[in-house]
């Protein structure tokens, strides 16, 4: 598999990604700066977490206007996967390729912590590993992660099965107790109409090895390695 | 050109700074806030004296990039 991973100033956690796709396909990724235009080919693109320009404005407001994200939304739409974690949700929001926003945490602090989620569509290039209800515990790392949309967004990415992940106790349920941030419907993670661009708050690249304090993240990272092998 | 730019939240988008904002006025004796909604505010000095493309610009520079539409409006005023 090769991967790029588009890095912003200010991205934080692109080479823990880094590490994480090279553990899962042996492959390094490319690292690509936000100011080029051009982007190499790639089975897989990785728009990392962190704070690009400082959340100046919005968060991830200017990395969804940097020259390379005209490349990213054009790939994105000809079908190449890409996933964006934390400060990548948040710029795939602002760039359109997702729908609804990333608004203030309804608690209004910064959260750093693990949270469980309930894989709600194993059906994907990113969730195949997973067990549809299966529920895995994931950090996050962010100020700005309550999930936003309009009715009607909402109800398309309900009935649409676009609901990757759900914010939910340790045991599975999802309640008002185990969203951490105010999201609609506990959503942590959103797919596409198309289902190859996934967005997720919480970090699946911080916990893929038992020594970093657990590896539910891994698969992940197998599963796209796996698929996209020798694409 | 001076422009003056107002975002704010739109309806129905809950606003979690301003129920904060709300609180604490409230716990300084401030009665009678029924509610506070939190927005931004942005200058823009623009060269240029013609104000209808002036106004073009900053709607595009609004729908753009400066607000997004998906949770907030904008209102652009035009100082001579």
């Amino acid at each position: 598999m090769k991967s790029c991973v588009i890095v912003f100033p200010g991205s934080n956690c692109d080479r823990d990604v880094a590490v994480a796709l090279e553990a899962s396909s042996g492959n390094a990724p490319q690292m690509v700066w936000h100011g080029n235009t051009e982007l190499p080919r790639c089975d897989l693109i990785v728009l990392p977490g962190g704070f690009s320009h400082g959340d100046y404005l919005r968060s991830g407001a200017m990395a969804a206007r940097a020259p390379i994200m005209r490349a990213v939304v054009a790939r994105a739409n000809a079908g190449t996967p890409v996933l964006g974690l934390c400060n990548g949700f948040q710029i795939m929001t602002e760039a359109g390729l997702l729908p609804g926003a990333l608004m203030r945490n309804a608690g209004l602090k910064f959260i750093c912590r693990d949270v469980f989620l309930k894989v709600e569509n194993n059906g994907t290039l990113f969730t195949r590993r997973y067990q549809n209800g299966q529920i895995i515990r994931i950090p996050i790392s962010h100020h700005d992660g309550n999930y936003f949309a309009d009715p009607t967004t909402l109800d398309r990415l309900e009935s649409n099965n676009r609901v990757a992940f759900r914010y939910c106790t340790s045991d599975g349920v999802v309640n008002a107790a185990a969203n951490p941030n105010g999201s609609l419907n506990n959503i942590a993670g959103i797919l596409n109409e198309a289902g190859n661009v996934l967005g997720m708050m919480p970090h699946p690249e911080r916990l893929i090895a038992p020594e970093l304090g657990g590896s539910d993240g891994r698969a992940m990272f197998d599963a796209l390695a796996e698929q996209l092998q020798c694409a | 050109m001076k422009a003056r730019i107002h975002i704010t939240l739109k309806k129905g988008v809950l606003d979690p700074q301003g129920k904060a904002i709300a609180n604490a006025l409230s716990h300084l004796g401030f009665d009678g806030v029924e509610e506070v909604r939190q927005g931004k505010y942005i200058e823009i000095d623009l060269a240029g004296s013609d104000s209808t493309q002036a106004r073009a610009k900053l709607d595009a520079m609004c729908a753009q990039l400066l607000a997004n539409t998906v949770i907030e409006n904008y209102a652009v005023e035009l100082e001579a």
